[in-house]
């Protein structure tokens, strides 16, 4: 049932760009003889394996399950066009990079989508798996295709292409998933599919789009979502993993051959974040805040370093700076590692002195080039509508530190588009830019300062207060962008000294349709992939005039365009395509942050003031975990 | 400083790895063994790594060399172990042996190659390696970074013979097995370089990619065509350095 494709792959192999991509055999891969198991899971991040093998989503349930006695786990990643168009031809089917299985032998097909922009490559690699793109084509040939990761929070438009979604953390859903799969595989598959999803569904963690009507308004907005079996819940509910030190996963990081995008140990320091940044959907769905503690963290360090030889580590999350011990967390391990030649890094950092400290710690050894923050709007009032409350003062104030501590180079992100922006608001960064660029030639005294305001388009994403908000078009993003870049240009002192990089405003509208649409949206992402589109993350790779003129072509009979889905604003009543699909936020508390932005007043983080009632903790029944432990790590000897 | 030679593989699936991707895979291997690497000078010191003569990737190997510094002696026997351990199966150090001589690049002379042809009878590639073999020299054409390229590729190959194809083969159907020694030479000839001149002189054209492996490099046998063990004078520099101390140790009354 499930031999090998490897030998007819391998003949392609000598044909296509970087081989080594598709042999898997990676440090710390697992495989398990088939016939030991009775529950087999494929996973896949549906990008190109440079990008997908060091996710760590998948990275975590592959380990999880595969530790697990009777159950397998082995790995996808989508084929280049090149390889793509080889395996048709000779008809070698979507395989694992792990033991080289046909993905359709599975019992479960589990894609992780952190970005909606892998839609259209879950499409190739089921049509090149022999699985029916759509689920009501599907048999008991046919594995369980399963949506997880961030974008599964509306799953609408992939409806009709997936059976189920998880939403939240996966660490225990996929063990709870692979328990009813194996009692139905054990009781001889009892009514077929269909009893398999109910069963599934009925726990309330699992969302099977099949069991739910959509019934659609004369205007084109849903009238609402009815469950269609009895015993299917009304709403979904996200999981969430309560004890981070519980779960220390990865264990053992993959370490590729092939050169990624990533290549560093990372440890998740804490899950969720309450800062409450309107824009941001990661924050708002993986509350409330749940600290690894420093000690978890220093183990998962330690061993993770031996069980890999990599020389970086990284402190993942949503806002590193902010867990309760990143002090003692970045010197105990900076102290640990100093002969080491071991890097320390820290994704997401928020503006406050307290972080040029930090990032003086962990480049003890190294050289001071560039600090990255993310101010996200340039004016102040722009700030406040999306509740960054950075004000200009004190970045200023970390931005002089950070120079006078030998830093020479200060990169700024924002947005562009975000609700209520007027161009002056976008050209405050232009001003915010110089200002920062001053600062640097007085503190350091030398004018070789730089500072790089990066730009990106904002998408309003759903289970955000921004979820009603309508979107910048393209035309207007590009004209507020050209005007900004024209003011940067134009100033003789300080422009030269300035670098801009910024994304047009097109992908951007893409992705907003994907994010806030239904499942009306489906017969647009069909169409793409079907008109050859694929890897519409890459530059190359993306047409935004294939996916307008295929959206002209779906939607507009269906009485909807990507107008409707995109820049229009909704209204209190209007159902959302997600309103079942339960994050444990508050509709109400949502809106009202909504009308806060609107009127430019601020919330407060929850982990230091009282609960301001989002919802979460009682819906999930979870309550916020932090530390600090006062623990602090001790220096590992060197056994020899 | 002590510096220590050593074998390497990239078998099966790993023959994929390109070049700069054992590199990668080498220094982490190198971390994880916590071995007391040499490092270089400078702002990002590297750890002291030189390769010899990598194969190409998508060519198997049973004998890539390298030499790595280290800052503390070490059992090589002992690090040869652990280095295999931390690499993945498939890219295997079969041999370690500390150097105590000079030029070891030098010594690598020629390859011995073996090229799987499945779909061939073995009796066309007879045919086809003995056109080549007749003829004086084979022009053959390779595209390289800077355009199309035009040598000779049958001056540096000192042996070429059809070997009878193993009985525990997978698949069935005609399969055709050549062994070559090739001399390392400027430009390099290679085994497709080879299969080009084959298919040159005899219209030899395998219906599916060669699978190639290298066998062996070392000194060459001009007379015989062999190649023999590149580490030979550093395992026996070893062996009669060590004979010494135990014989002097073992010596009662020596006088000193
Ligand atoms: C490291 C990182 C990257 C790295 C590595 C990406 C990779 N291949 O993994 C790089 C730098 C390449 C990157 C790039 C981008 N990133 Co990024 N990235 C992160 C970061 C910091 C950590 C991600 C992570 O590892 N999380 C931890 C893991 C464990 O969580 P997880 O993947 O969600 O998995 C859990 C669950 O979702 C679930 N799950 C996941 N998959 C599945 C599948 C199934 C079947 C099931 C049942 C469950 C399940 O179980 C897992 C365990 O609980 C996050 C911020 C954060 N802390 O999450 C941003 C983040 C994910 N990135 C983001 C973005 C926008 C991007 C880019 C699009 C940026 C850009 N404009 O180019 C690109 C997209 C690249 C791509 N094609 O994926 C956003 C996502 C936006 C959103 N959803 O609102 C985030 C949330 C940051 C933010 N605050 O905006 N990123
Ligand atoms: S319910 Fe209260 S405590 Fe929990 S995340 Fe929301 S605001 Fe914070």
């Amino acid at each position: 049932m499930s031999e090998s494709v490897f030998p007819q792959l391998e003949a392609l192999l000598p044909h296509v760009q970087k081989p080594i991509q598709y042999v898997g055999g990676e440090l710390n891969s697992t495989v398990k003889p088939w016939e030991s198991c009775d529950v087999r899971w494929a996973l896949m991040y549906p990008d190109a394996y440079e990008v997908g093998l060091p996710n760590q989503g998948v990275m975590i349930l592959y380990e999880v399950l595969n530790e697990r006695e009777g159950v397998l786990a082995e790995r996808t990643y989508s084929v280049w066009p090149d390889l793509e168009a080889l395996m048709r031809e000779h008809g070698v089917p979507q395989f694992t990079v792990d033991a080289h299985r046909p993905v359709r032998a599975f019992d479960v097909f589990g894609l992780s989508f952190s970005t909606e922009l892998g839609y259209t490559n879950m499409l190739t690699a089921l049509d090149l798996a022999g699985i029916p793109l759509e689920a009501k084509d599907r048999t008991l040939d046919d594995p369980i295709v399963l949506a997880g990761g961030h974008a599964a929070f509306n799953p609408e438009p992939i409806a009709d292409f997936i059976d189920c979604a998880v939403i939240g953390d996966g660490e225990q859903a996929v063990l709870e998933i692979t328990e009813i799969i194996r009692a139905w595989k054990a009781e001889g598959r009892p009514g077929g599919r269909e009893e398999l999803l109910l069963r599934l569904a009925r726990t309330g963690g699992v969302y099977v789009p099949g069991f739910y009507d959509v019934e659609y308004l004369p205007d084109g907005r849903i009238a609402r979502v009815v469950p269609n079996r009895s015993g299917v819940p009304w709403r979904v509910s996200k999981h969430t993993v309560m004890d981070l030190d519980e779960w220390p996963y990865p264990k053992q990081p993959l370490v590729p051959l092939a050169e990624t995008v990533h290549e560093r140990m990372s440890v998740e320091i804490f899950r969720g974040c309450t800062r409450g940044c309107r824009f941001c959907q990661a924050g708002m769905i993986t509350r409330p805040v749940r600290e690894r503690s420093i000690t978890g963290i220093g183990e998962m360090v330690d061993k993770g370093l031996k069980a890999t030889g990599f020389e970086e580590v990284g402190l993942l999350s949503l806002s590193s700076a902010d867990h309760t011990e990143i002090g003692d967390i970045a010197k105990g391990l900076a102290d640990r590692y100093e002969d080491d030649k071991i890097g320390l890094s820290l994704p997401s950092t928020r503006v406050d002195a307290f972080n040029v400290d930090l990032a003086n710690e962990l480049t003890r050894n190294g050289r001071r080039s560039g600090l990255t923050f993310a101010p996200e709007g340039g004016s102040e009032r722009m700030r406040k509508v999306i509740n960054k409350m950075v004000s200009e003062e004190d970045l200023i104030r970390t931005v002089a530190t950070a120079y006078g501590n030998g830093w020479r180079q200060v990169k700024l992100y924002f947005m562009c588009g975000l609700p209520t922006e007027t161009d002056e608001d976008v050209l405050q960064i232009g001003d915010m830019a110089v200002n920062v660029i001053a600062k640097g030639r007085e503190v350091s005294g030398s004018n070789d300062i730089r500072c790089t305001v990066s730009i990106g388009g904002f998408v309003p994403k759903p289970h955000t207060p921004f979820q009603w908000a309508p979107q910048l078009s393209a035309e207007e993003t590009d004209a507020r962008l050209a005007k900004l870049r024209d003011k940067i240009r134009g100033d003789k002192k300080y422009g030269r000294s300035i670098g801009f990089r910024y994304h047009d405003g097109k992908p951007g509208i893409v992705e907003g349709l994907l994010s806030r649409g239904d499942r009306r949206v489906g017969a647009v992402i069909r169409a793409v992939y079907e008109s050859g589109g694929r890897f519409d993350g890459w530059r190359e790779h993306f047409s935004y005039d294939q996916w307008m003129k295929c959206a002209e072509e779906t939607l507009v009979p269906q009485g909807v365009d990507v107008a409707w889905y995109t820049t229009r604003e909704r209204t209190y009543e209007e159902v959302l395509p997600w309103d079942h699909l339960d994050s444990g936020l508050d509709k109400d508390w949502l809106w009202e942050d909504w009308q806060d932005a609107l009127d430019e007043v601020e919330v407060e983080d929850c982990r230091w003031t009282p609960c301001f009632d989002c919802g979460v903790c009682p819906q999930m029944d979870t309550t916020i975990q932090i530390g600090p432990t006062g623990k602090k790590l001790l220096p590992l000897t060197v056994v020899k | 400083m002590q510096r220590i030679r050593l074998r390497y593989t990239k078998r099966g699936r790993l023959r994929f790895t390109s070049h700069r991707d054992f590199q990668r895979a080498f220094e982490r291997a190198l971390r994880r063994s916590e071995v007391p690497m040499a490092y270089s000078a400078g702002f990002t010191p590297h750890p002291k790594v030189s390769y010899a003569n990598a194969a190409p990737t998508g060519t198997g190997s049973e004998a890539e060399y390298l030499e790595i510094q280290l800052a503390e002696a070490r059992d090589p026997a002992r690090l040869r172990e652990l280095l295999d351990a931390s690499l993945p199966a498939g890219l295997d150090v079969v041999d370690a042996v500390e150097a105590h001589t000079s030029s070891f690049a030098e010594r690598l002379e020629a390859s011995v190659w073996e090229v799987r042809l499945d779909g061939v009878e073995p009796a066309d590639a007879e045919r086809a390696v003995a056109a080549f073999l007749a003829a004086g020299t084979v022009e053959v054409e390779r595209r390289t970074k800077s355009g199309m390229r035009t040598f000779d590729a049958r001056g540096a190959v000192c042996r070429l013979e059809v070997a009878a194809a193993p009985a525990d083969r997978p698949g069935d159907g005609p399969c055709a097995i050549l062994r070559l020694v090739v001399r390392h030479a400027t430009p390099a000839v290679r085994p497709d370089d080879v299969l080009s001149g084959l298919r040159a002189t005899a219209d030899l054209a395998p219906p599916v990619p060669a699978a190639v492996t290298r066998l062996a490099q070392g000194p060459l046998d001009e007379e015989t065509g062999t190649v023999t063990d590149p580490l030979a004078p550093d395992r026996d520099a070893a062996t009669a350095a060590s004979s010494t101390t135990a014989g002097a140790a073992m010596a009662p009354g020596r006088p000193s």
